[in-house]
């Protein structure tokens, strides 16, 4: 950022209760509060949601993406953690 | 966002990623590495896109203050808004790949980038807003919805929303249409008289004919664009032939009948030549558009000064970045809006 | 033309008065025309994006008070400017981002002030009041950001916006004259709670309440009155013309 270019802030909503804060996009703001405004006016306008987190972008420590390997594949073969991994009998409910 | 680039991994191999990952229709996000080129379309694309968003307020806005009932009105507003908020959306997936939105719009002002050309043409009557709604927006959207599959996560994320709202505008100026249509003959001919002038410059908004398109086939490859611009525009006549005769309107073009053969409409030939004037910057509003747009921008930069001016003396400890959202409100009544402060985390 | 004047009877709350519903009608009404006409000029576009939302409650807050009382495109487009009862601060033209601003401030701390009375008794205005305090809430918020930023922001924004809370200060006494209909609100208190809202965000901002006239000596303001300032007859000719060329027509 230069001169009076204002920072970029990342928009989280949780659009319903119960439900986590998603990404949602982002936008120039010059401080919190006028983050959270703005968020509100362009990420909700319609009603998409119950509460907003804004974050500045350069807050966000990112996995980088040649981790990609060592980062995320010790959970690709726990696919006893996903629960289409068990075979339930047809007709049992409530699983 | 910082990230350590992997100067040592091999061009050709990470060409190989990229390329599988196209292939297979995964969507490229925004640290993922991708060719220079692909970027740089990107950039041109989105931005060209954004900057049509906010250019494309000032026809439609022309006419809030004389929308002639109060619902109208309310609707206009809204659509209008929505096209700012579609520039942000627009903007911000622009800035994943780079490129900050000052620069973008600087290049705006500057005449480097363009916006479509739909609207470098006047809206001279009430029933253009409707025009606009029905043919501009429907044209849009049929360019838009392929784009929700567009190869690059952030754009085709920005389009699922855009296109979600933009319906509304379609609808809206549709049934604008129809009112005036099934009013007064006073009426009637506002409507005609819109639809004959923006028809034509609807069906150039789908771009040159395929074999002069210069960045298509690429874009096509990289499945940045899924579909051609003949291929487009052509399913854009099909649509819209019905609509006009539910509308009662007539669309200003002799050739315009039925292909039972190609099961088709045909229709006649494009003045490619207006195209190029008003891409030229010849159009009847082109410098218009672009001083008014300088005008607010340039006009605002006290606002922005002083914005960033409070929030570098009010910033809290931590420093510079933008500072940290703040846990408690700063006032009593109106700070307890509808927003939630984030919880702790541990 | 006088509007149609049987006044709407609703379930839980007495008959409207009609002087009421015009002035808080026409307020909201004209304010949310004057933000209309920012489209495509604000000074950022997140702030396009605030301004119409405003705009676009205090345009539907206009329709339902009118509503109350006649039919609303005939109150909004064919009354002549001397029918009108808004305050003569919101028919101010936009002016600069301060002036916007500075308007907003006044007006919406009143508003805010006025229905949040109004929404606690259970006069007529009662039901729409809960739900419209709500907005002006977030109007007056936004409004108070804004006035700190720029009064605490740079030398030019701070002279900007003091200019600006001067030239519209005349027309801020207005608002605590006593409106029929609105009986059950004390002008004075809401004077008093107004000066110390806006006073307090005022001084945060490193500013001050205008000293001129605008209580005891002569001031503008004759909107409740149907007298207007030159600049409405001109917006308002805007507003009506393409509704009145076509007299009977639908849209």
């Amino acid at each position: 950022m230069t001169g009076t270019d204002w920072p970029l802030w990342e928009v989280f909503v949780r659009s319903r209760r119960g439900l986590s804060h998603t990404h949602a996009g982002s936008l120039h703001a010059p401080d919190a509060r006028m983050a959270l405004r703005n968020a509100r006016d362009l990420y909700t306008r319609r009603s998409e949601g119950v509460s907003i987190w804004v974050v500045p972008s350069d807050a966000i420590t990112a996995s980088s993406p040649d981790e990609k390997d060592p980062f995320f594949e010790p959970a690709g073969d726990k696919a006893y953690r996903h629960p289409t991994f068990y075979e339930i009998p047809e007709g049992v409910r409530h699983l | 966002m910082t990230t350590t680039a992997p100067e040592t991994v091999d061009r050709a191999a990470l060409e190989a990623v990229f390329d599988a990952a196209v292939a297979a229709d995964e969507r490229i996000e925004p640290r993922d590495w991708m060719p220079d080129a692909y970027r740089t379309t990107l950039i041109r694309q989105i931005a060209q896109h954004a900057h049509s968003e906010i250019i494309g307020m000032q026809p439609e806005a022309n006419w809030i203050t004389r929308a002639p009932s109060l619902r109208r009105k309310a609707i206009l507003m809204a659509k209008v808004q929505d096209e700012a908020g579609h520039g942000l959306y627009l903007y911000s997936a622009a800035e994943t790949l780079g490129v900050g939105r000052d620069e973008l719009l600087d290049k705006l002002h500057a005449g480097r980038q363009r916006y479509s050309s739909i609207f470098n043409y006047p809206t001279l009557t009430w029933a253009d807003v409707g025009a606009i709604g029905w043919l501009v927006d429907g044209a849009a959207i049929t360019n838009q919805v392929p784009l929700c599959r567009c190869s690059y996560g952030p754009y085709a994320r920005a389009m699922i929303r855009v296109c979600k709202e933009e319906s509304f505008h379609q609808r809206q100026g549709y049934e604008l249409l129809l009112a005036l249509s099934r009013g007064t003959e006073a009426q009637h001919a506002m409507a005609q008289d819109a639809v004959d002038r923006w028809w034509w410059p609807s069906l150039m908004m789908f771009g040159p004919p395929d074999g002069e398109s210069p960045h298509s086939a690429q874009s096509m490859a990289w499945k940045i664009k899924r579909h051609s611009n003949d291929e487009l525009r052509r399913r854009f006549v099909d649509i819209c032939v019905p609509q006009a005769e539910s509308l009662g309107l007539t669309l200003p073009d002799p050739d315009l009948r039925w292909n039972e053969e190609t099961g088709h409409y045909d229709f006649g030939p494009i003045d490619w030549d207006e195209f190029n004037e008003v891409l030229r910057g010849n159009g009847p509003c082109n410098e218009q558009r672009l001083a008014r747009r300088r005008e607010a921008h340039e006009e605002g930069a006290w606002v922005r000064e002083a914005a960033a001016a409070y929030a570098a003396k009010h910033a809290p400890a931590p420093g510079p970045g933008g500072g940290t959202p703040h846990p408690t409100p700063e006032r009593g009544t109106a700070a307890s809006g509808p927003t939630e402060h984030p919880e702790a985390m541990a | 033309m006088t509007p149609a004047t049987t006044p709407t009877t609703r379930a839980s709350a007495g008959p409207v008065p009609v002087p009421a519903a015009l002035a808080l009608g026409d307020d909201a009404l004209v304010l949310a025309h004057r933000l209309g006409e920012w489209a495509g000029s604000a000074p950022v576009l997140e702030e396009e994006v605030a301004l119409a939302n405003i705009a676009l409650d205090l345009l539907g807050q206009a329709r339902t008070l009118l509503s109350l009382v006649g039919d609303e495109d005939e109150l909004a487009y064919l009354r002549e400017e001397r029918a009108f009862r808004n305050v003569q601060l919101v028919e101010r033209p936009n002016g600069d981002f301060a002036h916007t601003i500075a308007r907003q401030l006044y007006f919406s701390a009143y508003q805010y002030l006025l229905y949040a009375r109004l929404a606690e008794g259970d006069g007529p205005f009662a039901p729409l009041a809960a739900k419209a305090v709500k907005e002006v809430a977030y109007h007056l918020d936004h409004a108070e950001h804004w006035t700190l930023r720029l009064g605490d922001g740079t030398p030019e924004s701070h002279e900007r916006m003091r200019r600006a809370l001067d030239a519209l200060w005349r027309y801020t006494d207005e608002l605590f004259r006593p409106v029929e209909g609105l009986d059950g609100v004390d002008p004075a208190a809401l004077r008093e709670a107004w000066t110390d809202r806006v006073g307090g965000t005022l001084r945060q901002a490193t500013l001050e309440l205008p000293t001129g006239p605008a209580s005891d000596a002569w001031t503008a303001g004759g909107g409740r009155q149907g007298v207007h300032t030159e600049p409405f007859g001109r917006m308002l000719a805007e507003m009506q013309h393409l509704h009145r060329s076509h007299p009977g027509a639908s849209w």
